[in-house]
């Protein structure tokens, strides 16, 4: 079973990726872009066929290594 | 008087380590340097230090992986039971990555890695580190990161006030506050509120004397040897 974690900065934190990337779309001319996010994305081959199994330890892995949950909030999905 | 035991450690990527030995060993402490895959420390150690460096190459965030490394258990224990801990840049984030220090280590807010000598003023002493400064001291002390933008959210921060836990902010020559990194009020180093273990962003080490353009860092690490 795949797994795609994706790790973004908490609301309220100040992405500063985000935000120089955001500035250089403005200066290439691309002003219909109100807001960037920088995130990364983390792709899990989990050995189960059970998928609320497998979300579960995702959670765990996730809680206990893949994010810093102090700065970073994620999102699991299963495909 | 005894001389005090510093166990040193040592992961893949750290680069700070020998420095630090150098460091310590000036004020006549005995060191020991500690590859990651012990499981104990040095016989009688009397202060931990986490180095800098690039543990795990920074890999998936900084600090992130080392602190799964075995040698870490005996870290957290020896913490747990009392013991002084010093986290000087990467070791910074290691522990807050652990949780034995509160909030993060952000990416630098202009992403630049910054590597220079940088003022810092002591906000407090009363402390097993910093009880050979005075409150309000400039010291002048290298930085060399790309995460050190300390963050931490309002109650915490209120909380790090409250207990006396703010160490060290960036500031001018005359000691005003300066914007380095991003970090939240400046700060540039913090301690746990029971008061035994300690992380900053500037290296210490690496100012222990005028050739190296300030031996600043003589005082802050010669505070243990009142512990």
């Amino acid at each position: 079973m795949k797994a795609i974690v994706n790790i973004y900065l908490k609301e309220g934190v100040l992405d500063t990726q985000g935000k120089a990337t955001h500035h250089a779309l403005d200066s290439l001319g691309f002003d219909s872009v109100s807001d960037v996010r920088i995130g990364k994305q983390i792709i899990l081959e989990v050995d189960t066929k059970d998928k609320a199994e497998a979300e579960e330890q995702i959670k765990d892995m996730a809680e206990t290594l893949l994010a810093n949950t102090v700065i970073e909030d994620y999102t699991i999905e299963i495909v | 008087m005894k001389k005090l035991t510093v166990s040193i450690l040592q992961f893949p990527g750290t680069n700070c380590e020998y420095d630090t030995v150098y460091a310590f060993e000036r004020l006549g402490y005995e060191t020991k340097v500690l590859w990651h895959k012990e499981e104990s420390l040095a016989e009688g150690t009397d202060l931990v230090v986490i180095p800098g460096g690039f543990s795990y190459g920074d890999y998936l965030r900084s600090g992130s992986i080392a602190r799964f490394s075995p040698i870490i258990k005996a870290v957290q224990a020896y913490a747990d039971a009392g013991g002084i801990v010093l986290g000087i840049c990467n070791g910074f984030q290691i522990l807050t990555e652990m949780g034995l220090l509160p909030g993060a280590l952000k990416r630098n807010n202009n992403l630049h890695f910054i590597s220079k000598h940088q003022m810092v003023k002591i906000i407090n002493n009363d402390n097993a580190f910093l009880n050979q400064c005075k409150v309000g001291e400039v010291l002048d002390i290298p930085v060399a990161h790309a995460d050190g933008n300390y963050y931490i959210d309002d109650a915490g921060f209120k909380e790090l006030e409250e207990n006396n836990q703010i160490l060290l902010r960036y500031c001018d020559n005359e000691g005003n506050p300066t914007i380095l990194n991003g970090s939240v009020e400046q700060i540039a180093g913090i301690r746990n509120k029971k008061g035994n273990i300690f992380g900053l962003m500037p290296h210490p080490e690496r100012a222990m004397e005028f050739v190296l353009g300030s031996e600043d860092g003589v005082r802050m690490l010669k505070g243990f040897e009142n512990t």
